[in-house]
């Protein structure tokens, strides 16, 4: 009973820094040191400029559409910074920032929603798995990639992401399960933004908190204010740890909130009020760790101002990426099925281009 | 090596051991296939030579198994996972279409997954329901996945040892009812591989098309026929993905006729593919329409009912004397 006890997660998020940005005075939680936060702090902003320019480049009709994480990148950076570069990240759709923040080029990112093809980085450049749209399975090839390397003796961690709507999918408790039973290094890092595009998590999970869905499978469970950065990160850094010196997989659930609606394709307004979301207005990540670093005096004028030059950078790249305009060949449509193409194929790809040679003529 | 008389099972099972004992990177692991060996011992003593690392028992969960094998596989190893029966591995349809078929296409070519699916399937083994089915058709009908099933032992060594060396994901269909009918098996002859259909007879007169559990109830409908004096040729199509258009076509403008025989139910099937490439191809070869000898379309019956839904010879040769000789 007493080990099982220790799997539970503490009865409220843990925290770091208030909203306002106070360090809460009674805590067991490391607090990481200031340049490590700046580190974290730049990754926010960065996160934050390509949320919002994703979003703007969506109205311009560049982008069909995109998933943003606003409000939810301390969860993002913390997922990124706490892995090390041999370790592995399986995101889900709402997670660009995330993958950015791991050093992938957003551009490439964003070429599944620019529709050129769908995934469109290599996840061994950098070990991040291609965006899942399908909700859980992910968690399964991250228990996968984690036991492969831990059977040949690496110590490889991996992070697996998912919202909260993803844990009543079947593949989040195989994957939990597959983990514990195997041993697996993996952090599941559940974003609990409170909505499943429109269905809130009251109407998702009877479970007292979504960590606790760890004492099932003898998964330890942590929950973290999703909001707080600083508690992310050392939450998250914590659970890599653990995982990396072979203790198993740890369920980390971070409290947060989606800002906006799921993608500019939904209207939030049909399923809840601007009353509900204003207070989050004020816990916002970014806000609060700029207030405590300011107040430490890490965060000077000048390093403010050479972050949002770096965030502003990033934004410019990122539309000039995308606006520029490719067109796929359809001739790779054949390229990628198998690795080299049936009969069938062959003879299919030389139909399209006898179309397309006649298209042209 | 040289030649063995072998079942289908331990064909299987030397497939397995000599991919493991060769390439490193092999692991196999399910429900059952440690210790117990499988339920149909086709990893028999698999563990116990190789260890708990390379053959182990997973958690009874499908779509677990062929989840974490994607990541094993996108992680540098050759997974071969059994799903215990045909209708077990439903729970995985998920991973298996929207990540195992198209992780290579997603990803442009970049992350392939060398890994095979072993599916125990269709009936003749009086087996009760959610334990029968033939299920090729919903994998045959997924881009991005390779499909193939033997007939004989020996077909049954070399194709899982090409599928297990192949670069792409093999949903691998082992026929049950032939797991225990021995043959010889020659380790040394050359195999066609992945995408070659073979003849496994001669004939003149009419072609039959077969794969898996209905090769050798063609082959004995063969027999039938040419003790009243008719020449069948009985093709065995081996490879669902891809399908060897050329040899098929090949054996059916040689003869002129053919009936397709296959387990499954008829209706959107891997037959009535078949039936249309080769009317397609062989149309002014042919001097009757191709014909189909298939399971009906019903749920798979329960054991004292299956003989009538499974391709029987005498089918065979009423759809082979339908096949308008009265022209000639």
């Amino acid at each position: 009973m007493a080990e099982h006890q220790g799997l539970l997660p503490s009865e409220q998020p843990l925290r770091l820094l208030d909203e306002s940005g106070v360090p809460v005075s009674e805590t067991d939680l490391r607090m990481p040191g200031s340049q490590r936060l700046l580190e974290a702090y730049a990754s926010l902003v960065i996160g934050r400029r390509v949320n919002d320019q994703a979003s703007a480049l969506v109205r311009q009709g560049r982008l069909a559409v995109y998933p943003s994480s606003h409000g939810q990148e301390a969860c993002q950076t913390g997922a990124a910074l706490a892995l090390a570069d041999g370790d592995w990240l399986f995101p889900t759709y709402r997670d660009t920032a995330a993958v950015v923040a791991r050093g992938v080029d957003p551009v490439e990112v964003l070429t599944l929603l620019k529709g050129d093809w769908h995934a469109g980085y290599d996840p061994y450049e950098h070990n991040v798995a291609p965006q899942a749209t399908p909700l859980a399975t992910q968690l399964l090839h991250a228990v996968g990639v984690a036991h492969a390397a831990r059977l040949r003796g690496e110590d490889t961690v991996v992070m697996a992401l998912c919202g909260d709507g993803a844990t009543s999918e079947g593949d989040f408790h195989e994957a939990l399960n597959f983990a514990a039973v195997f041993r697996a290094p993996v952090v599941f890092f559940v974003q609990n933004n409170e909505y499943a595009i429109s269905v809130p998590l009251a109407k998702q999970s009877a479970a007292p908190s979504l960590a606790h869905k760890g004492v099932g499978y003898g998964v330890n469970g942590e929950r973290v204010d999703g909001n707080d950065a600083a508690a992310v990160l050392t939450v998250l850094e914590d659970a890599v740890g653990a995982a990396r010196s072979g203790e198993g997989p740890r369920l980390v659930e971070a409290h947060t909130y989606r800002m906006q609606a799921h993608t500019n394709a939904d209207d939030a307004s049909r399923y809840r009020s601007e009353d509900e979301v204003d207070p989050w207005v004020a816990r916002d990540p970014l806000l609060r760790m700029e207030a405590y670093l300011r107040k430490k005096r890490v965060l000077t004028k000048a390093r403010q101002t050479e972050i949002t030059e770096r965030a502003e950078a990033v934004a410019t790249a990122m539309r000039e990426g995308v606006n520029r305009d490719v067109q796929p060949d359809g001739a790779e449509l054949f390229a990628h099925v198998f690795a080299s193409p049936t009969p069938q194929l062959t003879e299919q790809a030389a139909f399209l281009a006898d179309e397309l040679s006649r298209e042209g003529n | 090596m040289a030649t063995e008389k072998l079942s289908m099972a331990q064909a299987l099972n030397r497939a397995l051991r000599d991919s493991l004992a060769e390439d490193p990177a092999v692991y196999v692991f399910g429900e059952d296939v440690g210790p117990l060996g499988g339920v149909f011992r086709i990893t028999d003593g698999l563990t116990a030579e190789f260890g708990e690392d390379r053959c182990f028992d997973t958690p009874l969960a499908e779509s677990g198994i062929v989840g974490m094998a994607v990541g094993m596989a996108m992680n540098g190893m050759r997974p071969v996972v059994e799903m215990q029966f045909d209708a077990f591995a439903y729970p995985a349809f998920e991973q298996i279409v929207s990540h195992v078929a198209k992780t290579r296409n997603r990803t442009r070519g970049r992350v392939g997954l060398p890994m095979v699916i072993r599916v125990p399937f269709a009936g003749g083994i009086g087996g009760v329901e959610h334990h029968c089915d033939s299920s090729e058709a919903y994998y045959a009908h997924t881009p991005g996945l390779k499909v193939v099933t033997p007939a004989t032992p020996e077909d049954a060594y070399h194709l899982l040892r090409e599928a297990i060396a192949s670069p792409d994901p093999v949903v691998f269909m082992e026929p049950k009812k032939l797991y225990w009918a021995k043959d010889e098996v020659d380790f040394d002859r050359p195999s066609p591989g992945i995408g070659r259909a073979v003849v496994r007879r001669e004939g003149t007169d009419a072609t039959l098309i077969a794969y898996g559990p209905a090769v050798p109830t063609a082959l004995e409908a063969a027999e039938a026929a040419a003790q009243e004096g008719r020449s069948l040729q009985v093709v065995d199509a081996r490879s669902v993905v891809p399908f060897d258009d050329e040899t098929v076509c090949a054996a059916v403008r040689s003869t002129g006729r053919a009936v397709v025989v296959a387990e499954a139910s008829g209706y959107a099937s891997v037959a009535s593919e078949i039936v249309a490439r080769v009317t397609e191809r062989c149309f002014h070869s042919l001097a009757a329409p191709v014909r189909r000898v298939t399971g009906f379309d019903i749920p798979f019956p329960p054991p004292k009912l299956e003989r009538f839904q499974l391709p029987s010879v005498d089918r065979i040769l009423d759809a082979v004397d339908d096949l308008q000789w009265e022209d000639q």
